[in-house]
């Protein structure tokens, strides 16, 4: 697979959200505006980025020859959470600007499962550390991408004639399984 | 009996309180595969809330959060461990899945709003309900779904290297409705739930309207 098949596929055809199910909880629950939706998405991608590249290097340099593999979640865990409390420190002080943007999204996503996620799958697919970089970056933008088009069919749906009992969470799922079908569709 | 049930009908964790549903998606393209994840975060839960309500008082306020989201890691990579070697074509079915029970929210939301707060016996029977209430709920989906998708019930297919015999039935032998695929695919998780979830709001609205 070339890499720019890679990306296409992690980003689009493969997309974590859905066809993973990564990261459902804030695709549920906080994406119901536009610019909430592009934080979380940035915030996200960011994160999963630099931890994936320190995860993969941990993986790949010190767990595999000391055999010690079944520490990974333990360990991954923690590289996410110091990732997030960084990122969340550098942005404070560097950025302020993109903190107003970002900075309520930040702490939220350290126990996200998007990117416990991919930093699983990058070293369960024995990825190159540049096919890593590839698909992790496509992860990234897929996630920010489907959460920013459901945001804004979620806007218009606000003011559409729901019958009462589908209304919040079911129309929310039953939306994402028709986006599902047309991205699984549409490009495969 | 009044958690336990409280965890399983009032407080389902899926329907009604929408908490972990990573798994419930991802997992619950077969019946087995759907019980066998409920069982795996019931036994999570089990043990975080056990540990959690008696080392409560030792712990510190703000290194609450770490300290139990360590504590359910490892018994996330402990149960990983004992499913590898016993069960291993389970291990594999459930892949990236099982280790993303560490951060699943459920486990420390119960591990934050309950166990923290209250005593060993209370923490250890709303484990039980909660875990029971998503196992249900998981069991309900997965035979939805592999009913729908693929006109089948697999009851033990994965671990019958661990029980000794399968148990894989066909559900309607001659017709040409099923399987209807889409609800083996990803899309079909979305609606199942999602049709579910209106199913059981349209039942309790109707119950407040006859009350």
């Amino acid at each position: 697979m070339t890499l720019l098949q890679l990306f296409i596929t992690s980003m689009l055809t493969e997309n974590i959200i859905l066809t993973k199910f990564l990261g459902i909880c804030p695709f549920i629950g906080t994406s119901k505006r536009e610019t909430s939706a592009l934080g979380m998405g940035v915030s996200v991608t960011i994160v999963m980025v630099l931890s994936s590249i320190i995860t993969y290097l941990i993986y790949n340099y010190v767990l595999i020859p000391t055999n010690t593999t079944y520490l990974r979640t333990l360990l991954f865990i923690l590289v996410i959470s110091s990732m997030v409390q960084m990122s969340e420190v550098i942005i404070k002080n560097h950025f302020p600007k993109l903190n107003q943007l970002l900075g309520l999204y930040l702490p939220l996503i350290a126990t996200n499962c998007a990117i416990l996620g991919t930093t699983l799958l990058n070293v369960n697919n024995d990825y190159t550390f540049i096919q890593m970089l590839v698909f992790t970056l496509g992860s990234g933008l897929g996630f920010t991408l489907i959460i920013y088009i459901f945001s804004t069919i979620r806007e218009r749906m606000e003011f559409a004639r729901i019958p009462k009992c589908f209304r919040g969470a079911p129309i929310a799922l039953i939306t994402a399984s028709i986006m599902a079908l047309v991205f699984s569709r549409y490009f495969g | 009996m009044k958690t336990i049930k409280n965890g399983i009908f009032n407080e389902n964790p899926t329907f009604i309180l929408m908490l972990g549903l990573c798994p419930t998606l991802a997992v619950t393209t077969t019946f087995e595969g759907a019980y066998i994840m409920g069982l795996c975060v019931l036994i999570v839960l089990l043990i975080t809330n056990f540990i959690v309500s008696i080392i409560k008082n030792i712990v510190p306020d703000n290194v609450r959060t770490p300290v139990y989201i360590l504590l359910i890691t490892t018994s996330v990579t402990a149960l990983e461990l004992i499913l590898k070697k016993y069960v291993p074509a389970l291990h594999e079915t459930l892949g990236i899945y099982l280790p993303l029970i560490a951060v699943n929210c459920l486990v420390l939301g119960r591990a934050l709003s309950v166990a923290s707060v209250s005593s060993v016996k209370k923490s250890v029977l709303d484990a039980i309900g909660i875990g029971l209430g998503f196992t249900l709920s998981l069991m309900l989906i997965g035979l939805v779904r592999e009913v729908l998708g693929s006109n089948m019930i697999t009851v033990m297919d994965g671990i019958s290297s661990f029980t000794g015999y399968r148990a894989v039935y066909q559900v309607l032998p001659n017709t040409k409705i099923l399987p209807i695929t889409v609800f083996r695919e990803p899309a079909g998780a979305f609606l199942t739930l999602g049709l579910l979830l209106a199913f059981f709001n349209f039942l309790k609205d109707r119950r407040s309207d006859v009350k």
